[in-house]
C-alpha cells in the first residue's frame, strides 16, 4: 500500500516536472535565410577563395536571441540585417556572390551560444561569424572563433572585450562602446546637474561594469550617492529601486538593458520615486521600451502610457534617428524595410540590423573580389568609412572598437530627439570628449556601398 | 544473473567505446562535438536515475553539483594548470563534499519538500559566481583552456579529443554504477525506496544509504560539470540555470527513471531533437517567428509522446517490444529500467512478470 502511495506521488510529480521542463526549457532554434531573387551575373575569376566562399554564395552565421526573455525587440535586428542583405543581393549582390546569413537561435544562453556557433563553423562552414548578439553569450564563442580564426565582425555589444587585438585578432567591435558611452553620458550629467544627487543603476557584468567605468570618469564621486546593481537573472529589483530612493538621488545613469531600465521605472514609480532618468543607448528603441512597460504592467494589473512614462529619459545614440526622415540612411534604410522586412515593426533594432549590415557588405568589398578570411580582418584593420555612423569608426591594426561617438537625446513621444551636437571621445580617463567636426556622409543614392 | 557479471559490463564499455571512436572519426567535428555534449550530458543524468529510480529520492537541483564541478575545474586549470584528469577527480571530490551535506539534509525530508528543498539548491548556488566576480568571473564566467594533448599531432581536431575524453569518462562513470547498484549498497537503496521500514528492520540504514545515494549523484553530476567546461571552454552562471537541472531530470524520465541505458536514450533526445528539429525547420525556409519557436514545440511533443506511449521511459519501452517478440525471458531481464518506472504499469503480461521478477531478485 505504501508502495502504491509513494509511486503514485512520484508518477505526478515527474509529470509536473516534465510540464515544466516542457514549459521552461528553451532550446536551440534557428532561421535562416537564404537570398531572395536569382539574378546571374556570371564572372570568370569568382572562386571558393575560402570557407563559406562558393563562386556564387558568401556565407555567414550569427547567434541571435530569438526566444527567451531578451528577444522581444532584438529578434527584430538579424530579419533586418537580413532584409539589407537581400536587397544587395537582389542589386548585383557583392561581386556578383549572394549573401546567404544563417542566425540561430541561441535564447541568450551562453552553453546554447557554444553549441550553435560551433554548429555554424564546424558544420555549416560559414566565411565569418557577424553581430553574434550579446555580452555573455559571444564570450562563450569568442575564444573558439578566434582559435578556429574565423573573422567574427560586428559583435552586437559595447562591451570594451571585443578590443582586444593581440587576443582576439579576429574580432571586432561596432557599436558604441559602454566605456565612450559611459564617459558621454557622464559628461552631460556633470555638466547639466551640477549639485544633483546622482545614483547608478546598472546590470552586474561586463556592460554595467564598463559604462559605470566610463561615468566614473566623468563624474565627481562626491555627487554619487548611490551605486545600485542588478543582475539578469532576478527581476525583482524592488530593494535596489529602494535603496537609490532612500539616497535620495535625484538623477539615476541607468546601464541597463531594456526590461529592467522598465523595471526601474515601475518600482520607481510604486515607491513614488521619479528620478530624472538617464540611460544607455541599448534602451534607445522607445518603441520597445513602451512596449515593455505596457506588458510589465499589465502583469500586475495596472494600466501605463509607456509613451507617457519615456518622455524626457535622457539618452545618447550613433545611429541618425528614426524621426529625422530627412536623413539619407533612415530614408533607405525605411525603403529597404518596407520593401524587405515588413512584417517587423519599423523601428530602433530594425534600423539597427540594417546599419551593421551595411557597414558588413562594405568591408566585404574591401575584401576583394576573392578574399582570404584574413582579407577581411586585414580590411576592417584598415579602417572603414563611417557610412550610416554619426562618427568615425575606431578601426585600426591596434583598435578593434567601433563607433567613437554619439550624440545626446531624449526621448519624446516614443521617438527621440537629438540634444547638441556629435560627441566623440576614447576609452581613456584622461582622453578629452571633443565635438566631431567632420562631415556625415550620405547615403549612397544605389543603397549599396561602393568598395 | 549470470549475464550482467562485470566482464560482461566491460564488453558492453568496450563495444561503446568502440562505435564511438569510429563515429568520432567518420562524422563532421561538429558531430564530435554533439558526442562530447551527449557524453557529459549521460554522466550527469546516469547519477540523477540512480539517485530517484534506485534510492526513490528526487532532486530538482543537479545542476549545482555540475556547476560545482565545473568551477572547481576551472580554477584548476586557470591558475594551478593542474592536467585534467587530476582537476576531474577533485572535482568530483568537491562536489561528493557538497553532496554528503545536501545528502543530510535531503535525508531529513521527503517528497514535495525534498523537491522544494532541491530547487533551491538549483536555483541560488549558480549565483554565487555573482557574489565573488574576482573568482568566478561574474556573469561572464572563466575560460578554459583546454588542447589536444601533444603526442596526437597538431592536426587532431580538438572536437575529437573532447568527445573522446569526455565519452570516455562517462563510459567508466557508468560501468562504476552498474557495479554499485548490483552490490549491497544497491540493494539497500531498492530496499529503502520501497519500504523504509522494512529495510530498517532488515538492518539497513536508512539515513547512511539515503546520503550515500545523493552523494553519487552528485559525484556524477560534478564529473559532468568537469567535461562541460573542458567542452564549451566556458563556466558561467548562464550555463547553470534551472532549466539545465530540469534537462537532467527530463532526460532521466524519458530514458525510464532508474535505467543507465535510459540515461543514454535521454540524453540523445535533450542534446540531439532540438537541433535536428532546427535542420529540419531551416530547410523548410519557414518564417524566423514560426522557425524559432518550432523547436521548443517539437521538443514538447516529443516529450508527451514518449510519456504517452512508453509510461517506463524509452527503455522501459523497448524492453516491452522485446518482451512482445521474444516472451518474458527471467534471464536477461534485471531489476533496472521498467521495474524502477515510477508510473504502475498497466496489468498486462509484461508487468505481470516484472512484478514475479521482482519479488524474486
Amino acid at each position: 500500500m505504501k508502495r502504491t502511495h509513494r509511486l503514485r506521488w512520484q508518477a505526478a510529480a515527474i509529470m509536473t516536472v516534465a510540464a515544466v521542463a516542457v514549459a521552461a526549457c528553451s532550446s536551440n532554434s534557428s532561421s535562416s535565410s537564404s537570398s531572395g531573387s536569382s539574378s546571374s551575373s556570371s564572372s570568370s575569376a569568382l572562386t571558393a577563395s575560402a570557407p563559406g566562399i562558393t563562386p556564387t554564395t558568401i556565407t555567414i552565421g550569427s547567434h541571435q536571441p530569438l526566444t527567451g526573455p531578451v528577444a522581444p525587440g532584438y529578434d527584430e535586428i538579424a530579419p533586418a540585417s537580413t532584409a539589407y542583405f537581400n536587397y544587395v543581393n537582389a542589386h548585383g549582390g557583392v561581386y556578383g556572390r549572394k549573401i546567404v546569413y544563417k542566425y540561430l537561435n541561441d535564447a541568450y544562453d551562453p552553453t546554447t551560444t557554444a553549441s550553435v556557433v560551433r554548429q555554424l563553423v564546424l558544420q555549416d562552414n560559414v566565411y565569418a561569424v557577424f553581430n553574434g548578439l550579446g555580452t555573455p553569450t559571444h564570450l562563450a564563442a569568442v575564444s573558439f572563433l578566434n582559435s578556429e580564426k574565423v573573422p567574427d565582425l560586428f559583435v552586437a555589444s559595447g562591451c570594451e572585450c571585443w578590443d582586444q587585438p593581440s587576443l582576439y585578432p579576429e574580432t571586432f567591435g561596432w557599436q558604441l562602446d559602454y566605456v565612450r558611452e559611459g564617459k558621454i553620458l557622464g559628461q552631460y550629467v556633470a555638466q547639466h546637474f551640477k549639485g544633483k544627487k546622482i545614483g547608478y543603476f546598472y546590470q552586474n557584468d561586463e556592460f554595467g561594469m564598463d559604462g559605470v567605468k566610463g561615468l566614473n570618469y566623468e563624474i565627481p564621486s562626491s555627487m554619487v550617492v548611490s551605486k545600485q546593481s542588478y543582475v539578469t537573472t532576478n527581476v525583482n529589483i524592488a530593494p535596489q529601486v529602494a535603496a537609490l530612493r532612500a539616497s535620495g538621488a535625484q538623477v539615476v545613469v541607468a546601464f541597463s538593458v531594456p526590461a529592467f531600465t522598465a523595471l526601474l521605472k515601475l518600482y520607481g514609480l510604486k515607491l513614488g520615486f521619479s528620478p530624472t532618468l538617464v540611460v544607455s543607448d541599448v534602451n534607445n528603441d522607445v518603441y520597445t521600451l513602451d512596449g515593455l512597460l505596457e506588458a510589465f504592467a499589465k502583469q500586475n494589473g495596472a494600466t501605463v502610457n509607456g509613451s507617457q512614462l519615456t518622455d524626457g529619459i535622457i539618452t545618447d545614440d550613433y545611429l541618425p534617428t528614426l524621426a529625422d526622415t530627412s536623413n539619407s540612411w533612415t530614408a533607405l534604410f525605411k525603403m529597404i524595410h518596407d520593401q524587405y522586412d515588413a512584417k517587423e515593426p519599423w523601428d530602433g533594432n530594425a534600423y539597427y540590423g540594417e546599419a551593421v549590415a551595411y557597414t558588413f557588405v562594405q568591408a566585404m568589398l574591401k575584401a576583394g573580389r576573392n578574399p582570404t578570411r584574413a582579407d577581411l580582418v586585414s580590411a576592417v584593420e584598415g579602417g572603414l568609412p563611417q557610412g550610416p555612423m554619426v562618427a568615425p569608426f575606431a578601426y585600426g591594426m591596434d583598435n578593434h572598437d567601433g563607433v567613437t561617438g554619439a550624440f545626446m537625446a531624449v526621448m519624446n513621444n516614443g521617438g527621440l530627439t537629438q540634444e547638441g551636437s556629435v560627441l566623440t571621445t576614447d576609452t581613456t580617463a584622461s582622453g578629452a570628449i571633443t565635438t566631431y567636426t567632420g562631415t556625415e556622409q550620405q547615403a549612397p543614392a544605389s543603397g549599396i556601398p561602393s568598395p | 544473473m549470470t549475464m550482467q557479471t562485470l566482464p560482461r559490463r566491460l564488453g558492453v564499455a568496450v563495444l561503446v567505446a568502440l562505435i564511438v571512436g569510429f563515429l568520432s572519426i567518420k562524422l563532421n567535428a561538429f558531430r564530435d562535438y554533439q558526442i562530447a555534449e551527449v557524453a557529459y550530458e549521460v554522466t550527469a543524468v546516469a547519477g540523477l536515475t540512480v539517485l530517484t529510480g534506485l534510492s526513490g529520492q528526487i532532486s530538482l537541483g543537479n545542476g549545482a553539483f555540475m556547476a560545482i564541478g565545473g568551477y572547481t575545474t576551472a580554477l584548476l586549470l586557470l591558475h594551478l594548470s593542474w592536467p585534467f584528469v587530476a582537476a576531474l577527480v577533485v572535482s568530483a571530490a568537491v562536489a561528493a563534499a557538497a553532496g554528503a551535506i545536501v545528502g543530510v539534509a535531503a535525508a531529513r525530508l521527503r517528497g514535495p519538500y525534498l523537491a522544494g528543498a532541491t530547487l533551491l539548491l538549483g536555483v541560488a548556488l549558480p549565483s554565487v559566481a555573482y557574489a565573488w566576480p574576482g573568482v568566478f568571473g561574474g556573469d561572464q564566467g572563466l575560460n578554459v583552456a583546454f588542447t589536444t594533448p601533444a603526442f596526437l599531432g597538431a592536426t587532431f581536431p580538438l572536437t575529437r579529443w573532447q568527445a573522446w575524453v569526455s565519452a570516455a569518462v562517462a563510459l567508466v562513470t557508468l560501468v562504476l554504477l552498474a557495479n554499485l547498484c548490483y552490490s549491497r549498497i544497491g540493494r539497500n537503496w531498492r530496499a529503502v525506496r520501497d519500504d523504509e521500514v522494512a529495510a530498517a528492520l532488515d538492518g539497513v540504514n536508512v539515513a547512511v544509504t539515503r546520503i550515500l545515494a545523493f552523494v553519487v549523484s552528485a559525484v556524477c553530476a560534478g564529473l559532468a560539470g568537469s567535461l562541460l567546461a573542458i567542452v564549451t571552454s566556458l563556466v558561467a552562471p548562464g550555463a547553470f540555470t534551472i532549466t539545465l537541472s530540469i534537462a537532467l531530470l527530463t532526460a532521466a524520465v524519458i530514458g525510464g527513471l532508474g535505467s543507465l541505458p535510459g540515461a543514454l536514450w535521454g540524453s540523445l533526445v535533450i542534446v540531439l531533437v532540438p537541433t535536428y528539429v532546427t535542420d529540419v525547420a531551416t530547410s523548410h525556409g519557414l518564417s524566423s517567428s514560426v522557425g524559432s519557436n518550432i523547436p521548443i514545440a517539437a521538443y514538447g511533443v516529443v516529450l508527451i509522446l514518449v510519456m504517452l506511449l512508453f509510461p517506463q521511459g524509452i527503455q522501459g519501452g523497448l524492453r516491452r517490444l522485446l518482451t512482445a517478440f521474444t516472451g518474458p525471458d527471467p534471464k536477461t531481464r534485471t531489476w533496472y529500467g521498467a521495474s524502477a518506472a515510477p508510473v504502475t504499469p498497466p496489468a498486462d503480461d509484461a508487468s505481470a512478470s516484472q512484478h514475479e521478477k521482482e519479488g524474486t531478485s
